[in-house]
């Protein structure tokens, strides 16, 4: 266990991260370790756990029928995998795929919910580093959209 | 009664007058991009600083600026990367070895490469925004030991279409010069990153309290470009990115490029962010 | 024998000393222009004699709207300015700028610069000694220097006019550029007209002005002279039409670039670009490239250009100002705000053609009067109550 709080203070993610909040989070945390072409999960699945990369590289997969797998994004170290564990129904909308050897720290989603709903300081704290997270995907997202480098004419 | 300015005017060389230049060699970087050697038909190639652009003449069709792209220290011939996007750009890539083509230039403010001499450098690409910082990566990899880290960051909208792909492999070779590529789709075959390169910002490693940046690309890229490096730490007034508007004469007189205050002709086209930031996100200025 | 006039001289000249004063300029191979009557306006054009000047005419203009009315006088500058500017022939609406030849060894460009004319203007109003100052910074003052405007204006004749009277539309008195003329002429006329007589109060302005002016019959100016000349020009401004706010007007504007006004105004705006032609400090123009249909020989023809057009801002794929509103905003804020950035001064004389020639009579005076009434704030309640 200390070990896994020791790797998750290290991890950007958590950076000053109170340390009874660590201690907690710890709690719901486990190693991954994921070969290249290994999928952290696929489409459809529960979204019962999402990854704090360590090392290696993610690519975000969407699939269409007939079409092969468009990578939309990939998510290095220090980044994290998985968003839909936050919001019902807490299944995956889109895959994600090993593209190199992948180290990475595992978080309970249900384990953590009910910890940041017992403790809402640590609910605000998680609150205050994941929404930073999505806004710059969001922001990604604004631009790829926009398919600037294509011709206007 | 004329002030003495105007006496002064009458004897010098008419800048609206092209220079006759010569294609030489000739390399298809893309399916609609092409780069040309010009080699002055008299006289000797005048100097240039990375980040200007010249006016690109062809017979009958017209006139447009085009950012220079090859290596400054080089004084036989310019270098430009253009890409088919209009009629004259058009009729530019279709040019054989041997044609004559009109120049007026160099013309405008380039990056600010003695300026950034003691600073980490980093250069943020987006498409064909690569070919305006090619001349600044020459002039940094030429005067290596005058620089911290160098960071480039280039992003295309698929692997196919990203330019000089090559040279990127060779730059890459430098152990003293870190290269991150992304593009913007990809299929699941493609082992790079796959995101828009203002995404690579916060990833890439430099000092954000001694880093010049260098940006270059879509507008729209620049922006976003400029906000994160902010949200990375580096100063509005250490952050230059190269403007584009339409340019007619080149030399301030036409009043075609102005962006507010600036003529991007002469007060840019490498702009400090701190310059510009209030009215960069103002639509349609 | 009268002593030789130098800068400053004031001096006084017949009607008919006016008449000698356009002939020797003509023998200087001078292009003699001045104002004169056509199609219902006064314009400027070749003057062969005072008899051309539109003697007992004077102009009524309102946003919008222009008409000539007879004067109870034969005054020869009764009237304020008409739709022309001197513009059009420092810096002419078209122009070659140079020709271009494809042989057997590739093309080569050619200019010619054979029929540069000596001009003299006679007339020229305080306001349009501004835009000439104005376009002179703009042509020749900054890195790069527009020759053949500086080949047309070194040696240009100016003949000023102390205005005597001032249209609705004139605001040049809150611009700081007239009504009376201050510098940047060779000789400059106040005229003095009444029951008993008609006469110009002549001041010198430069060497070449001093020499003329000798060469003319005159007499030197009695202190009446100059206090009726005085009056004139007080007179005159007293009676301008509009004023325009200028303190701090350059940071209101730059301020205000979302204010729901632009919207406002670019619904009557037809972005026909009257103002920008008939505006005599405009100076953005466009090129051409022409080529015979034997494709031998091309041409370069740089034309007048206007903001208010969509393929002003053209930029590979679209324009970047595709509304009226950023257009009309383009084009106020730089007239009055982004010119002293670029120039060091404001590019508005006051002297009101763009509100006169306006089809649907929008007053750049009124327009920035509206946003300095209601600048740009965040607007509604404070937050949390009070």
């Amino acid at each position: 266990m200390e070990g896994l709080e020791h790797i998750l203070r290290q991890h950007p993610f958590f950076a000053d991260f109170a340390p009874e909040h660590g201690a907690l989070v710890a709690g719901c945390a486990r190693n991954h370790r994921f070969d290249p072409g290994d999928y952290l999960f696929r489409e459809g699945d529960p979204a019962d756990e999402f990854f704090l990369i360590r090392h290696g590289k993610v690519a975000l997969e969407i699939v269409a029928p007939g079409q092969a797998p468009i990578v939309f994004a990939t998510l290095g170290p220090g980044e994290i995998v998985g968003e839909a564990w936050l919001v019902p129904p807490y299944r995956w909308t889109i895959d994600a795929r090993a593209t190199e050897l992948v180290r990475a720290i595992g978080i309970d989603a249900a384990c953590l919910r009910g910890k940041c709903e017992a403790d809402h300081h640590l609910g605000y704290e998680m609150m205050k580093r994941f929404l930073p997270v999505f806004i710059r995907r969001l922001h990604a997202t604004q631009l790829q959209i926009l398919d600037v480098y294509g011709k206007k004419r | 009664m004329v002030p003495e300015s105007v006496s002064a005017a009458a004897s010098l060389p008419d800048p609206f007058v092209p220079q006759i230049y010569r294609v030489g060699r000739l390399r298809r970087e893309l399916h609609d991009t092409v780069t040309l050697e010009l080699a002055p038909s008299a006289g000797r190639r005048p100097a240039f600083r990375p980040g200007q652009f010249n006016m690109l003449y062809v017979f009958g069709v017209g006139e447009i600026a085009v950012s220079l792209s090859g290596d400054s220290t080089d004084e036989t011939h310019f270098v430009h990367t253009v890409r088919d996007v209009g009629a004259v750009s058009k009729a530019i890539t279709e040019l054989g070895t041997g044609a004559t083509i009109g120049l007026r230039g160099p013309f405008g403010v380039g990056w600010p490469v003695e300026a950034a001499e003691g600073s980490d450098v980093v250069l943020v690409a987006g498409g064909l925004g690569l070919a305006p910082l090619r001349p600044a990566i020459y002039h940094i990899l030429a005067n290596r030991v005058r620089y911290g880290r160098v960071v480039i960051l280039f992003g295309s909208r698929n692997p196919h279409d990203m330019l000089y792909r090559h040279e990127l492999e060779e730059w890459r070779q430098h152990l003293d010069i870190s290269i991150e590529v992304t593009v913007d789709h990809a299929e699941a075959d493609w082992h790079g990153n796959v995101g828009v390169v203002p995404a690579l910002i916060p990833r890439a490693t430099f000092d954000r309290h001694n880093t010049i940046a260098l940006v270059c690309g879509p507008e729209v890229m620049m922006r976003y470009s400029a906000s994160a490096l902010a949200e990375a730490g580096v100063p509005p007034e250490r952050i230059y990115l190269s403007m584009e508007r339409n340019m007619k004469c080149a030399i301030g007189l036409c009043g075609h490029c102005q962006f507010g205050p600036t003529f991007i002709c002469k007060d840019g086209p490498v702009m400090q962010f701190a310059r510009i930031a209030k009215i960069f996100a103002i639509r349609e200025v | 024998m009268q002593h030789r006039p130098d800068g400053g001289t004031k001096a006084v000249i017949s009607r008919e000393a006016l008449q000698q004063l356009i002939e020797a300029l003509s023998a200087e191979n001078c292009r003699v222009l001045g104002p004169t009557v056509r199609d219902g306006a006064i314009v400027y054009d070749e003057i062969a004699q005072v008899g051309n000047l539109p003697a007992g005419w004077t102009d009524r203009q309102e946003a919008g709207r222009y008409h000539l009315e007879r004067r109870e006088d034969d005054a020869l500058f009764g009237f304020a300015v008409g739709p022309q500017s001197w513009k059009q022939f420092l810096h002419p609406p078209v122009e070659t700028l140079w020709t271009a030849r494809q042989g057997d060894d590739g093309i080569s460009i050619a200019t010619d610069r054979s029929e540069t004319p000596i001009f003299a203007f006679i007339g020229v109003r305080a306001c349009e000694l501004h835009a000439i100052a104005i376009q002179d910074r703009v042509f020749l003052d900054g890195p790069y220097r527009d020759v053949t405007y500086g080949m047309r204006r070194q040696d240009a004749f100016i003949v000023a006019v102390n205005c005597g009277n001032a249209a609705a539309t004139c605001f040049c008195a809150s611009m700081g550029t007239g009504p009376k003329v201050d510098a940047g002429f060779d000789l400059a006329l106040t005229e003095l007209i009444d029951a008993t007589r008609h006469e110009f109060v002549v001041e010198v302005g430069s060497e070449a002005g001093g020499d003329l002016l000798d060469r003319l019959p005159h007499r030197p100016a009695a202190n009446a002279d100059l206090l009726a000349a005085e009056a004139v020009i007080a007179r005159t401004q007293s009676a301008m039409g509009r004023r325009l706010e200028t303190d701090g007007l350059k940071e209101l504007l730059q301020a205000n670039l979302n204010h729901p006004r632009w919207d406002e105004v670019a619904a009557r705006c037809l972005a026909c670009g009257n103002c920008t032609s008939v505006c005599p400090t405009c100076f953005c123009t466009t090129v051409e490239d022409h080529s015979d249909l034997m494709g031998s020989s091309a041409e370069r023809i740089r034309k007048w250009d206007s903001c208010f057009t969509l393929d002003f801002s053209y930029l590979h794929g679209g324009s970047v100002r595709t509304t009226a509103s950023s257009r009309y905003r383009q084009w106020m804020t730089h007239k009055l705000a982004s010119w002293i950035d670029q120039f060091g001064t404001s590019g508005c004389v006051g002297c009101g053609r763009c509100i006169t020639w306006c089809p649907v009579g929008i007053d750049i005076t009124a327009e920035a009067a509206a946003i300095r009434a209601t600048p740009q704030s965040r607007k509604g309640e404070p937050h949390g109550g009070t």
